[in-house]
């Protein structure tokens, strides 16, 4: 799939998700319902903001030695036998997994939930050399059976489909004949995922951590399907971005904690895998071969500037959960696998403005991300930093918001043009206060198209303070 | 105690008079010398935040210069007041200016949290009659950190039947120039927060900041629906008037 999901312009697939009814309540009750619980699980733990502190000293800590933390994390995982791939591209990391795969003879592929490779486009990539790729994670696999729906949640990639849609979907893909209830139609994916994971020959997986200090990869669930992904194949590949690590087990201890209670409101999921290393003698499971991808894919571009802080990630969505703008558009809208906050600020790095433009605008900055984000990426900030390089580097203002901009700063820096225009407003608001839709010049067109102005009355507050100047009454 | 009166372009050349009255009332009554420094303009938010930093460090300069002298800058908005404490970031390359903008960050305040944390008062001896609810303004809380003082100084306001605003840290969708850019998602943010304000049958949206307030009541106005939205200064400044 790659990052990009759809073809279609920013203010329609907006408007696509403003008039899907379904999705937008659905978004309403999960953000009530998982920031609630995240407001209910950080609260128990109690000084949030210190552990926020520490989070983000980690993951500063962790990004200013990356290169130290990934030799390190690459050596453990090589002296104990496992194999290891630097991928700067998509494509490099593609051609590595498919050469993987054809050297095992493989065919079936059981996939835990990843945005990684949903960003490298992995299962397209193996799709074309003949493999079945089996999503095991619920949501995954429901988007899946339903021709690549793409994600609308970094968490819950299916939020914007209801219990019958994905009742449908069962019945046309896999003739599923039963209801519409949560338990039979999980019942049902769990019979039909069981075959594919007997039936699979590599195990794919993310990867949520990285350990450095002892070459160790952690999943964090709650369906104990990457578990399966990595106990029942013979092979197993990890991919990871090349951020997602952490020096030794006393960070991950924290990040995960942190992890848990930001995404779903837990203390913890019901599975926290960490697995190091393929099966050893004596192992009763685990993969015989392990291969873990380490996809840079843009990010070694971040490290360094003033987006640096957005690889600090740890794909929580918190912000998303927060978000006023993602809660009426959905995810959908923001064209990109990584939709949110988050998204709007990294999918412009990866991919550049040309197909993302709008999304640093998509935001009231309201900073309700800032303040979720649990190793305090200061979203909002970033996003006015990619409206400065949209200006100032990228060229891609219109010349009437540049010629508007220089007017506003020499109006506003110069007094006497100030009170000329402010003497005038009033003349010019006036008449379309009140029920002028669409009227007015510039951007007051653009506001009346759905709210009023304030009506002008009386004498102006200058003129009033002036006169009490005058009267010396201050009573 | 000498303060400087930062009026905000909205309520010097949009809203009318008594938003800037009811400021400087509150704050004389309250024992405090208000002067307005008349070559003030705009914050320069409209350009920070639309990414033109090089005439955001235009106004930023002008309103520096406008209030040196002052000895306190107080606001009726949370908003602006939180871009004056910006100025910082805009003049990171040029220590001279970045001294100064620390120093007027310094001694700026909103209206409500100047009068709680810095006079120190709780009750400014206001009485409003009639059942209100209070939109508490993003910038305000999230970026100024000024969550407690207007809810302690409505608190005190006699005649005040107050309702809590359900889902009140949802941004009303105004954000600035966001307002006129993304107009189809900012209709649906402001729809939600007057239904919101609906439901809990206040007469009276009270705000902290012209911009949220602009945009709800422009919103309510359009809907032909009644509620009325009010700046808490006026509310702090009433006498036993009516919603």
């Amino acid at each position: 799939m790659g990052i990009k999901t759809s073809n279609e312009k920013f203010f329609d697939r907006v408007e696509k998700g403003i008039n899907d009814s379904f999705m937008r309540k659905a978004v309403v009750e999960a953000q009530g319902r998982l920031e609630g619980r995240k407001t209910q699980t950080t609260e128990e733990l109690g000084n949030w903001e210190d552990w926020r502190d520490l989070a983000e000293e980690i993951r500063q800590h962790t990004l200013e030695n990356l290169d130290y933390y990934l030799e390190q994390f690459v050596e453990n995982v090589s002296n104990q036998g496992g194999h290891v791939f630097f991928a700067e591209t998509a494509e490099e990391a593609n051609e590595y997994i498919t050469s993987v795969v054809k050297d095992k003879k493989a065919k079936n592929i059981i996939k835990s939930k990843s945005m990684v490779t949903e960003e490298i486009g992995m299962n397209g990539a193996l799709e074309e050399i003949g493999c079945n790729v089996v999503e095991s994670d619920l949501g995954e696999w429901i988007l899946q059976l339903d021709d690549h729906d793409p994600p609308s949640h970094i968490v819950v990639p299916a939020l914007h489909k209801n219990k019958e849609q994905i009742r449908d979907t069962f019945k046309v893909k896999r003739q599923y004949d039963k209801s519409s209830d949560p338990t039979e139609l999980a019942l049902f994916a769990r019979e039909q995922l069981r075959k594919d994971f007997l039936a699979a020959e590599v195990g794919i997986t993310g990867c949520n951590f990285a350990v450095a200090e002892s070459g160790s990869i952690t999943l964090v669930t709650n369906e104990g399907n990457a578990r399966m992904s990595t106990t029942l194949p013979k092979t197993q590949i990890t991919v990871m971005g090349m951020e997602r690590i952490v020096p030794t087990w006393k960070e991950l201890d924290i990040l995960v904690s942190m992890l848990c209670r930001s995404a779903v409101g837990q203390k913890l999921t019901s599975y926290i895998t960490g697995l190091t290393a393929a099966k050893e003698e004596g192992d009763v499971d685990g993969p015989e071969e392990f291969h873990v991808v380490i996809i840079d894919n843009g990010r070694s571009k971040i490290l360094g500037t003033k987006f640096q802080s957005t690889l600090q990630c740890i794909r929580c969505a918190a912000c998303i959960n927060v978000c006023p703008v993602y809660r009426h558009v959905g995810g959908h809208s923001y064209g990109s696998i990584y939709p949110g906050p988050i998204g709007a600020v990294l999918t412009p790095l990866l991919e550049g403005y040309d197909d993302y433009k709008e999304l640093p605008y998509a935001s009231t900055l309201c900073a309700a991300c800032t303040e979720a984000c649990p190793v305090k990426i200061p979203l909002h900030e970033l996003l006015i930093e990619h409206r400065k390089d949209i200006v100032e580097e990228a060229g891609k203002t219109s010349f009437a918001e540049k010629l508007a901009m220089k007017g506003y700063a020499f109006a506003m820096s110069n007094p006497g043009v100030y009170r000329i225009g402010s003497k005038a407003a009033p003349s010019v608001i006036g008449p379309i206060a009140k029920g002028g839709e669409g009227k007015g010049p510039g951007p007051v067109k653009l506001w009346t198209q759905i709210r009023d102005l304030p009506e002008p009355t009386g004498e102006s507050f200058r003129k009033w303070f002036e006169g009490r100047d005058k009267k010396g009454d201050k009573s | 105690m000498k303060v400087s009166l930062f009026l905000t372009c909205l309520a010097d050349v949009v809203y009318p008079a008594s938003v800037g009255r009811s400021t400087v009332e509150i704050l004389e009554r309250l024992g405090c010398e208000v002067d307005f420094p008349k070559k003030q303009t705009c914050c320069g938010q409209p350009a920070f935040n639309s990414g033109f930093h090089k005439e955001s460090r235009e106004v930023a300069k002008h309103m520096i210069k406008t209030f040196e002298s002052a000895e306190y800058v107080v606001s009726p908005s949370g908003s602006c007041t939180s871009m004056l404490h910006e100025y910082e970031k805009l003049f990171e390359d040029d220590l001279e200016w970045q001294v100064k903008a620390k120093e007027l960050a310094k001694k700026s305040y909103e209206l409500t949290q100047f009068i709680v944390d810095v006079l120190k008062i709780e009750d400014v001896g206001a009485e409003f009659n009639g059942n209100v609810t209070y939109h508490t303004s993003c910038h305000m809380t999230r970026l100024l950190g000024v969550k407690e003082a207007p809810m302690k100084l409505l608190e005190n306001v006699k005649g005040l039947k107050f309702t809590e605003l359900p889902f009140k840290q949802q941004c009303c969708g105004f954000g600035g120039t966001f307002s006129v850019k993304m107009v189809p998602i900012s209709e649906q943010m402001v729809n939600e927060k007057v239904h919101h304000i609906e439901e809990t049958e206040a007469e009276v949206l009270i705000g902290a900041d012209l911009g949220c307030l602009m945009n709800i009541g422009g919103r309510i106005d359009r809907q032909g629906k009644s509620v009325k939205v009010m700046h808490i200064a006026e509310i702090l400044n009433s006498r036993g008037e009516a919603g």
